[in-house]
Order: structure tokens, then C-alpha cells, then sequence
């Protein structure tokens, strides 16, 4: 049975208002039609590179953009725009965030007091004692301040805050950055066992190998915008994936070969017509770079590609078109991803 | 307390001794080597005209003007050492008495200034600071590089002309009422006459702390823990409670003992003003007259008490900030 869609995302944009030069104002456009699915119980990842707008999503979700952002597009919760007095109301309650790092914690307040918010209720104390045992932190921990913890014992406060409530939807930004492999596992593995528990969960993430260890569907994210949204099943054969730079990720993984793609992704605010990826496309054909490319249905997934089909067809890796001045990019799509 | 504690406590009482001696040093230098001569600017030319020879050394002798500079400076600093500032020239009376009673009369006006500046100044730069950009924001803004940019003793003419002359509900100068015998005058008396002095210190002192704390809040309000409060579904007031107030409260605590000095030099001009037989005022008379047992002592007091505000924020921020405190209990 399908589980139900908690959270959709649908033609989202986000850019920011950019003074250059004097007085001249240009917008900046960050996120493009980005769009994505969370359903309850399961864990979404948005995988991209760092640096390519993937936080400002988790801000922009939560209606937290700076002032000289502006967002349009859909946001569905529970089939409700997400806007005004909804997203007030659920705002910290029902979705939560569980942010990078040890910055978003007051460097002048004890963790237990921020873990609970404030509250010093009784069930408030043992709730956070709770989930502070459930994270293997010691008891102490409450009375400590953030610089007092290392980075792996901030991140498991940092889950422990979003737990205080009960939530429905946790946006995870960036988890696991600084942690070696053995803790970075053990956090991916926390927030499988909270969408074990029937919470949603959205983790945003530029480390596609741990993200398919936890997570139920892949969202490609690719210089502003998701290209192919589908079951991280998928991720197991080149065959099954239906973008051209789905596939390039996958044999940019150790096991599949280690084989960079070349070139770099665009930066926000170079302009391009048609495809974003064309440049670096090896089935790119004319029709490519003239027209918008639609985020379409294609087999039961979202792909933004007007011709999957030929990347399908093809599947072998050494056809990647490599054209010399390409080969001298010395910025490799793993060293962007590491 | 263990060795470091003393080797710093020790390192930090050679530092005010150095600096006294510095700055009592230059104070006298400085008087020493202005062109004010004191038998002039004291007993006047034409008395001057009309003395004797034999006088007018004496004279010389009573100012001091015949024994070279580095002894005179000597002399002083060992009387200092021993307890003894001196007597003024001026007054004929011991030094330290009359800096007792000037300081009564500046103590409380420059108390009330610095509270006054402070809190009113603390206030503002949150309210500006919690609303940035908006019309809040720029009325504190604006008011603060106003008076920032205005000198304090035009601000006491202003004040002055306003309330003492056009509104008369406020004494024009002095400190107690005019005609009154000592022993008749109130409290009540010497509160009304501290009002003005009082108002013009702090008015122009509100604008440095106020534009200070205003970009730390504004700093604390764009911090990421912030926007992590928000997300969190904290509201506006919450959040400047929680942590606005928590995280801008040390260095508002350093700035405030820092204005300390700035109390203290703006009353020089603010006492001059009012006539107001303060600290300042001695000062600047000891200056003007020569005066150099009571003009050092006067800049002895003021370093140590400028000393001892700095030394004092500086002590409470180890206790307060666990950063630095727990740095130091870890440290031991």
C-alpha cells in the first residue's frame, strides 16, 4: 500500500535580490521549479553537491528566507498550502528542522535548556533526559554548553531538539559533515528509526552513498533544481536510472567504477537556456538547449529530460562524451560531491 | 588561591601603579611645559605691576617656578607615595580634602549619568537592533549620530536655554541654591540643581551605547541559533528574551564600564557650563591656575577610576561568560 504523501513540493523557486555594481539590482535565482515528494514513514533525500542551494530548501520550506528572498511555487502539507497561520502553527511543532551545525545552538546556553525549549516541566526534564540516554549522550550533557561537545555529540542534540515535539515531518540539513564514517552511519541510522516510527522525514544531504544506505526515495539535485525523483532501489543498476547525470552519479561511486563526469555545474545566476545539465550531457541533442525542459512523468517518476530514452538505451559508461577542454576542468564531480 | 592567581593578581597591581605613574607623569609634563605662567594668570598683571621684587620672588617660590621640573615631580610623587597629595594652591587647602568634597558634589550626577546612559542606551539598541531596517531602527539610529555628533556642552546651552531661561523651572548653574546658608540647603536642592548637568551627560551618552548594542543585536538577530529558534516556533519576543538578551548581555556589560571614561571627560565641559562645582570644573581650573598638586591629584583618581571600571568588567565577563570561565577551570 502507498504510504500517504505528507509533504509535496511543486515548481518551487527561490532567488534573492542582489545589488552589483552601484545601485544596479539584479535577482539571483537559486533554487529553479525544484520539486519533491515526502511521504510519512518514508525518508526523501535531496542529493546534491555542497554549495548548490540544497539549505535554502529546508529555509524555504519553513518560511524562514532572509528579506531579500522571494519564493514562489507549491508547497503542500498534508494537501494544504503550507503558508500564513498552517505553517505557524505546525512550524516547530509537527515539522521540524534539524540544522547543520553547532551555530544554530547558543553558544550561551546550557544544551539541556535548549533541548526543551525552555519548558521546565517535569515531563519536559524527563522527556529530554530520555532522548539524550536514547542517543548514548551522558547525563551530564544537559548542564554542558555547545562548546563543550564535540561535533558527533552536537549532532545527536541537535535530532534530540526535533524529538522534544512530536513531529510529523524533520528536515535534516546537512547531517552528517565532519563526522567520520562510523558516526555519520550511526546519525543516518537515527533518522531511519524515527520514519520507522511513521514521522516523514527529509534529508538533505551531499552524500549519495549514505543517503541510499537509510533512505526510501532519491531526489537528483543538480545546480538549483531536482532532475529525476525516484525509489533509491533504483540506485542498484545504471539501467534503472533515467537521467543522464542520475547515471553519472552512479558510476562516480567507488563500487561503480570511481569515474568522474567532467566539466562543473553551474553556478546560481550563470544563465543558461534549456537543459541545465546540456552542457555536460553526453546524449544532448539540438531541441536540448532551446527549450525549457518540463520536471514530466516518466514511468511512474519525475525526470527532467525531454529524450530518457536514449540515455536508457545506452547504459554503457564509456561512452561519456569527454571533450578535451572538458578534461582540463580539474574540478571532478566526486571532489565536488567529497 | 593558588600561585597563578597570584602572580595575576600581582601582574595586574604593577599595571595600575605603571599607569598611574605614566599618566601622572604626563599630566605634570604637559602643565609643566604650557605657557601658562602662574603668577600672571593668579594674581594678575597689575597687581604684578605693583609688588616688590622681594614679593614677587616670594611668589615664584610659593608656585614653585624656581625649582627645576624633575624635582618638583619627584617631590610630588614621593609626598604621593607616602599619603600625602599635597595642598592645593589654589584652594590653600590639603588636596585630598578638596577632591573629597568636589567629588560629592560630581559623584551622583555622574552616577546618574552613567545608569541613566546605560540603561536608556541598552534599551534603545535592543528595540532598534530587534527591528532592523524599520522605521524603529531609524529613529534610534537617527537620534543617536545626532547627538553623537553634537558637542555635550552645546547640548547644555541648549537645555540650559530651554529650561532655565524660556521655561524657568530649572536652576541656571551651581549646585545648591544662590543665598542660602550651607546648612539650609535640601536634598531636594541639590537633586534640581544635578538635573541639567545630569540630562546633558547622559543625552549624548545614550548615543554610543545605543548604536553599539543596536548592531549587536542586530548580529544576534541574524545568528543562525536565531533563525534555529524561529524554526523551532519561537516567537519575536521569546527569542529576544532567550537569546538576544542572553548573548548581547556581556558586551553591553564591557561598553558600559567603558563609558565610565567618557561620563567623566564630558562632565569636565558639562560642570564648566553650569557652573557646577564638580570634579570637572576643579580640573579645569587647576589647569588654568597651575595648580599641579591638585591637578594630579585629580588625574590620579580619575585613572583609577576609569582603571577600575575596565578591570572590573573584565573581571565579572570571566565569571559570567562560561567560555572564558570553564576555559580557566579546565585550564587549572
Amino acid at each position: 500500500m502507498e504510504k500517504q504523501i505528507l509533504l509535496q513540493v511543486e515548481g518551487l523557486s527561490i532567488s534573492f535580490a542582489q545589488y552589483t555594481k552601484g545601485l544596479r539590482r539584479r535577482n539571483l535565482q537559486v533554487i529553479r521549479d525544484l520539486g519533491l515528494t515526502v511521504r510519512s514513514g518514508e525518508i526523501t533525500a535531496v542529493v546534491g553537491s555542497s554549495g548548490s542551494g540544497k539549505s535554502l530548501l529546508a529555509h524555504g520550506i519553513l518560511g524562514l528566507l532572509p528579506y531579500n528572498a522571494s519564493m514562489s511555487g507549491e508547497i503542500l502539507y498534508k494537501g494544504q498550502e503550507l503558508t500564513g497561520r498552517l505553517l505557524e502553527n505546525v512550524r516547530g511543532r509537527e515539522i521540524v528542522l534539524v540544522p547543520q551545525s553547532v551555530s544554530y545552538l547558543d553558544p550561551l546556553m546550557k544544551v539541556g535548556n535548549q533541548v526543551r525549549k525552555g519548558r521546565k516541566t517535569a515531563g519536559a526534564l524527563e522527556r529530554c533526559r530520555e532522548l539524550l540516554a536514547r542517543y548514548g549522550l551522558p547525563p551530564d550533557t544537559e548542564s554542558r554548553y555547545p562548546f563543550e561537545l564535540s561535533g558527533g555529540m552536537i549532532r545527536r542534540v541537535l535530532i534530540s531538539t526535533a524529538l522534544m515535539e512530536e513531529p510529523e515531518l524533520v528536515i535534516a540539513d546537512e547531517p552528517t559533515p565532519g563526522l567520520d564514517l562510523t558516526a555519520a552511519k550511526r546519525v543516518m541510522g537515527h533518522f531511519r528509526e524515527i520514519a520507522d516510527e511513521g514521522t516523514g522525514v527529509l534529508l538533505i544531504t551531499h552524500d549519495l552513498e549514505l543517503a541510499l544506505e537509510v533512505a526510501d526515495r532519491i531526489a537528483v539535485f543538480y545546480a538549483g533544481t531536482t532532475l529525476e525523483e525516484m525509489e533509491a532501489s533504483a540506485f542498484q543498476r545504471e539501467e534503472t536510472l533515467l537521467h543522464p547525470y542520475s547515471q553519472a552519479l552512479y558510476r562516480a561511486m567507488p563500487q561503480h567504477g570511481f569515474q568522474p563526469l567532467a566539466g562543473t555545474q553551474p553556478y546560481a545566476g550563470d544563465s543558461y537556456e534549456g537543459c541545465v545539465f546540456a552542457p555536460r550531457c553526453p546524449y544532448r541533442g539540438e531541441e536540448c538547449s532551446i527549450q525549457e525542459i518540463p520536471y514530466r512523468e516518466v514511468r511512474g517518476r519525475k525526470v527532467r529530460c525531454i529524450r530518457p530514452e536514449l540515455a536508457e538505451m545506452s547504459g554503457s559508461p564509456g561512452k561519456m562524451d569527454r571533450s578535451p577542454d572538458a578534461e582540463n576542468l580539474a574540478l571532478t564531480e566526486r571532489g565536488r560531491m567529497a | 588561591m593558588d600561585k597563578r592567581q597570584i602572580v595575576r593578581g600581582f601582574a595586574g597591581l604593577a599595571r595600575v601603579l605603571l599607569l598611574i605613574l605614566g599618566v601622572s607623569f604626563a599630566a605634570f609634563f604637559l602643565l609643566a611645559v604650557s605657557p601658562i605662567d602662574p603668577l600672571q594668570s593668579n594674581v594678575g598683571q597689575a597687581a604684578l605691576g605693583s609688588m616688590s621684587q622681594e614679593q614677587i620672588d616670594k611668589l615664584r617660590e610659593y608656585w614653585g617656578m624656581n625649582t627645576p621640573m624633575a624635582v618638583r615631580f619627584w617631590n610630588w610623587a614621593w609626598d604621593f607615595i607616602r599619603g600625602d597629595m599635597g595642598v592645593s594652591l589654589l584652594y590653600r587647602r590639603p588636596v585630598a580634602e578638596v577632591l573629597l568634597e568636589k567629588t560629592a558634589n560630581s559623584l551622583w550626577m555622574m552616577a546618574a549619568a552613567w545608569v541613566l546612559s546605560g540603561v536608556i542606551g541598552f534599551a534603545l539598541g535592543v528595540w532598534a537592533g530587534a527591528n532592523r531596517g524599520k522605521w524603529q531602527d531609524k529613529l534610534v539610529t537617527g537620534y543617536s549620530l545626532l547627538m553623537a555628533s553634537t558637542p555635550a556642552f552645546f547640548l547644555a546651552l541648549v537645555l540650559l536655554m530651554v529650561f532655565s531661561v524660556w521655561l524657568k523651572v530649572l536652576p541656571v548653574g551651581f549646585a545648591v541654591p544662590v543665598g542660602t546658608a550651607a546648612a539650609d540647603v535640601t536634598l531636594a536642592d541639590r537633586l534640581v540643581h544635578g538635573i541639567l548637568p545630569a540630562a546633558a551627560l547622559s543625552l549624548t551618552g545614550i548615543s554610543n551605547i545605543a548604536l553599539q548594542t543596536r548592531e549587536k543585536m542586530a548580529e544576534v538577530m541574524e545568528s543562525d541559533y536565531v533563525l534555529f529558534a524561529q524554526a523551532r516556533g519561537e516567537k519575536k519576543w521569546t527569542m529576544i528574551r532567550r537569546h538576544g538578551l542572553r548573548n548581547i548581555a556581556l558586551p553591553a556589560m564591557t561598553l558600559q564600564f567603558a563609558s565610565v571614561s567618557e561620563i567623566f571627560g564630558g562632565s569636565v565641559l558639562v560642570e564648566q557650563v553650569f557652573s557646577y562645582p564638580g570634579l570637572g570644573q576643579a580640573a579645569v581650573d587647576a589647569g588654568l591656575g597651575s595648580d599641579v598638586p591638585l591637578l594630579l591629584g585629580i588625574t590620579v583618581v580619575s585613572a583609577v577610576i576609569v582603571f577600575g571600571g575596565n578591570a572590573l568588567a573584565d573581571f565579572l565577563y570571566g565569571i559570567i561568560d562560561p567560555r572564558i570561565r570553564k576555559g580557566r577551570e579546565r585550564g587549572r
